[in-house]
C-alpha cells in the first residue's frame, strides 16, 4: 500500500475517485477521493448540499456508489461502525441502558454479558446515574450524549457522526465538543464529522475536508497541526483563529463568494 | 429592594390555572353525574306528566327494579353477549396484528390482499350476516365470524401505519449494524406501531360488541344461551319494555367497561415512555 500523508498510522478506509448520482443526473458527489487512518478526526464542512451527508451514507454502505471504489482496509466489514445522527435517534420505549445495549443486542450478546461496556461508555458521557431513565426525561444534551455512548459502545473502527451538535443551543455545544474530545483520547477512536460550522471543525479536528455543492466535491483539505488535548484555552488563541480563517476562506471559495 | 420581599408567592395567573385545575379535576365528574341525575328525573317527570303506560315508557324506577328482577336471566345474556364480543376481538387482534406484520414484510402481499381488506371493512355487516349464517352450521362460529368482521379493520388499519411509522434514522441505524428482518420488526418496528395498535384496539373493542348485538340480531334465534340483543328482540315482541331499557343499559355499560379496560390497559404499557400518556407540567 502507498504510504499516506499520516503514513504511521494504519488506514481504516479508502474511497477513491467516488461518484454518486441520482436518477442519473443529480450529481451529489463527485470524484470525492479520502483515505481515513487510525485515530483520524476529520471533518466534512461545506454548505447544504454538497454532498456530505451523501458521503456518510456512503461509507455507512445505506447507498451504493454510482462508480468508484470505498475499501475497509482487512476486507469489508459493515458491523464495524458507529454512527450519530443529527436527532439523538434513541428508542423512546427503552431506558438508557437499554438503547445502548442495542449494537450488541443486535449482535445477538445479552444483557449480562456487556453490562460492563454499557456501564464504562455511560461513566464515560458522565451519565451512569441515568441506566433506568427514558429518553424524554433528559435534556437534548444528555440525549445526544446517550447516542454518543451507543455509537462508541462497541469500540468500532470508525464512527460517523452527521452534525451531531446541530440542533443544540450552543453552550451545550462546546460542552459536547471538549467532551468529545476527552472521549476520543480515552477511547481511541476515528471519527468523520460532518459539520456547517467552520469553528468545530477547527476544534475538533486534525484534518478538514472542505466541500462545494453542486456538484458535490471536495475542494480543499485543510491540516490542523494543533495537538491533543486541546483545551478551552486553544479556542482564544492565535492558532485557531489563523485556523478559522483559513478553513472560512476556502468555504467561501466553495460557496462561490469572494473571501 | 429585592422582588422576591413584595411579590406574593402565586400570581394572578397561577391562581386562575389552579382554579382551573380545580374545576377539571371535579368537573370531570360531577358534570357528566349531574346531566345523567337530570335526565333521569326529566325522563320520570315525562312519564308521571304525560301519564305514559308503562308498555309505551318505563319509569326509570321500573327499569331498574327489572334489571334487578330478571338480572339473574339477563346476566346470562350478557354472558354469551361478552363471551362472543371478547372471543371477536381476540380473533381480530391475532388477525390484524398477523396481517399488519404480513403486509410490512411483504408488498407483494399488501398490494395484492389490502384492497379485499377494505372491501370487507366497507360492506356493512348487517348486509353480510344473513349470508353468514346461511353457510356457518354453528351459531357461536356465525357470530364470532359478523364480530371479527366489523373489530379487525381497525387494528389491521393502525398497526399497519405505526409498523410503518419507525423512525427512519433508527432503521438506518438497524441496518448498518446488520440487523435481521426478525430483530427489525421485534425491535423497532413492533414497539414503534404499539402505540397505534392500542388505538385501534380501543375502537375495535366497541366495534366488535356493536358486530356480536348486530349479528345476534340477524341470527334471530333464540332458546338457551342467546345474548343481550335476543334478549331485547324477545321482549320487544312481548312488549316487555322495562326489560329492554334493563337489557340495552347492560350493553352500553358493557361498552363503557370495554372502553376504559383498553383505555387503562393502553395508559399502563405507554405511561413510560409515549407522549399520550405524559402529563404536562405546565
Amino acid at each position: 500500500m502507498e504510504t499516506k500523508r499520516l503514513g504511521q498510522r494504519p488506514p481504516v478506509l479508502e474511497m477513491s475517485n467516488v461518484t454518486k448520482t441520482f436518477n442519473g443526473d443529480v450529481v451529489a458527489l463527485r470524484n470525492m477521493t479520502l483515505s481515513v487512518n487510525e485515530g483520524d478526526f476529520i471533518s466534512l464542512l461545506g454548505p447544504s448540499g454538497c454532498g456530505k451527508s451523501t458521503a456518510l451514507r456512503l461509507i455507512a454502505g445505506l447507498t451504493s456508489t454510482s462508480s468508484g471504489r470505498i475499501n475497509w482496509a482487512g476486507g469489508q466489514s459493515q458491523n464495524d461502525l458507529g454512527v450519530v445522527f443529527q436527532e439523538p435517534t434513541l428508542m423512546p420505549w427503552a431506558t438508557v441502558a437499554q438503547n445502548v445495549w442495542l449494537p450488541f443486542r443486535l449482535r445477538g450478546q445479552s444483557y449480562a454479558s456487556v453490562k460492563d461496556e454499557i456501564l464504562d461508555v455511560l461513566r464515560l458521557v458522565g451519565l451512569e446515574k441515568f441506566l433506568d431513565a427514558y429518553p424524554r426525561e433528559l435534556s437534548g444534551g444528555m440525549k445526544m450524549r446517550v447516542s454518543i455512548a451507543r455509537s462508541m459502545v462497541t469500540k468500532p473502527r470508525l464512527i460517523l457522526m452527521d452534525e451531531p451538535f446541530a440542533a443544540l443551543d450552543e453552550i451545550t455545544r462546546f460542552r459536547l465538543n471538549n467532551d468529545l474530545l476527552q472521549l476520543k483520547a480515552k477511547i481511541g477512536c476515528t471519527v468523520i464529522f460532518v459539520t456547517h460550522s467552520v469553528f468545530e471543525s477547527v476544534f475538533l479536528s486534525d484534518r478538514i475536508v472542505v466541500m462545494a455543492a453542486r456538484p458535490g466535491r471536495v475542494i480543499r483539505e485543510v491540516t490542523v497541526d494543533a495537538p491533543y488535548p486541546r483545551s478551552e484555552a486553544f479556542r482564544t488563541s492565535a492558532e485557531y483563529a489563523a485556523l478559522c480563517r483559513e478553513a472560512s476562506e476556502a468555504l467561501h471559495i466553495a460557496m462561490g463568494e469572494p473571501a | 429592594m429585592s422582588v422576591a420581599e413584595n411579590t406574593p408567592l402565586f400570581d394572578a395567573e397561577d391562581l386562575r390555572r389552579q382554579r382551573a385545575a380545580r374545576f377539571e379535576r371535579f368537573g370531570k365528574w360531577l358534570l357528566p353525574v349531574a346531566v345523567m341525575i337530570a335526565m333521569i328525573w326529566f325522563w320520570d317527570r315525562l312519564v308521571v306528566w304525560n301519564e305514559i303506560p308503562h308498555f309505551i315508557l318505563p319509569r326509570p324506577g321500573l327499569v331498574l327494579e327489572t334489571l334487578i328482577k330478571d338480572w339473574p336471566m339477563l346476566f346470562d345474556a350478557l354472558l354469551v353477549t361478552l363471551q362472543i364480543t371478547m372471543m371477536a376481538l381476540a380473533v381480530a387482534v391475532i388477525g390484524g396484528v398477523g396481517l399488519a406484520v404480513l403486509f410490512t414484510q411483504s408488498r407483494l402481499v399488501e398490494m395484492s390482499f389490502y384492497p379485499y381488506a377494505v372491501i370487507l371493512q366497507v360492506t356493512p355487516v348487517v348486509s353480510i350476516a344473513p349470508l353468514i349464517f346461511i353457510y356457518v352450521d354453528s351459531r357461536t362460529a356465525g357470530l364470532l365470524i359478523c364480530a371479527w368482521l366489523v373489530a379487525f379493520f381497525p387494528i389491521l388499519a393502525n398497526t399497519t401505519l405505526g409498523l410503518n411509522s419507525a423512525d427512519h434514522n433508527l432503521r438506518d441505524l438497524f441496518r448498518i449494524y446488520g440487523a435481521t428482518r426478525w430483530q427489525t420488526l421485534r425491535y423497532l418496528r413492533l414497539p414503534s406501531a404499539l402505540p397505534y395498535f392500542l388505538g385501534g384496539l380501543r375502537i375495535a373493542g366497541g366495534l366488535a360488541l356493536i358486530g356480536a348485538v348486530v349479528a345476534e340480531y340477524v341470527a334471530g334465534t333464540g332458546g338457551i344461551g342467546s345474548g343481550l340483543a335476543f334478549r331485547i328482540l324477545e321482549a320487544g315482541y312481548r312488549l316487555n319494555i322495562p326489560r329492554m331499557f334493563a337489557a340495552l343499559i347492560l350493553i352500553a355499560m358493557t361498552g363503557v367497561v370495554i372502553f376504559a379496560g383498553l383505555s387503562f390497559l393502553s395508559h399502563m404499557l405507554l405511561r413510560k415512555w409515549h407522549e399520550s400518556a405524559l402529563k404536562r407540567e405546565t
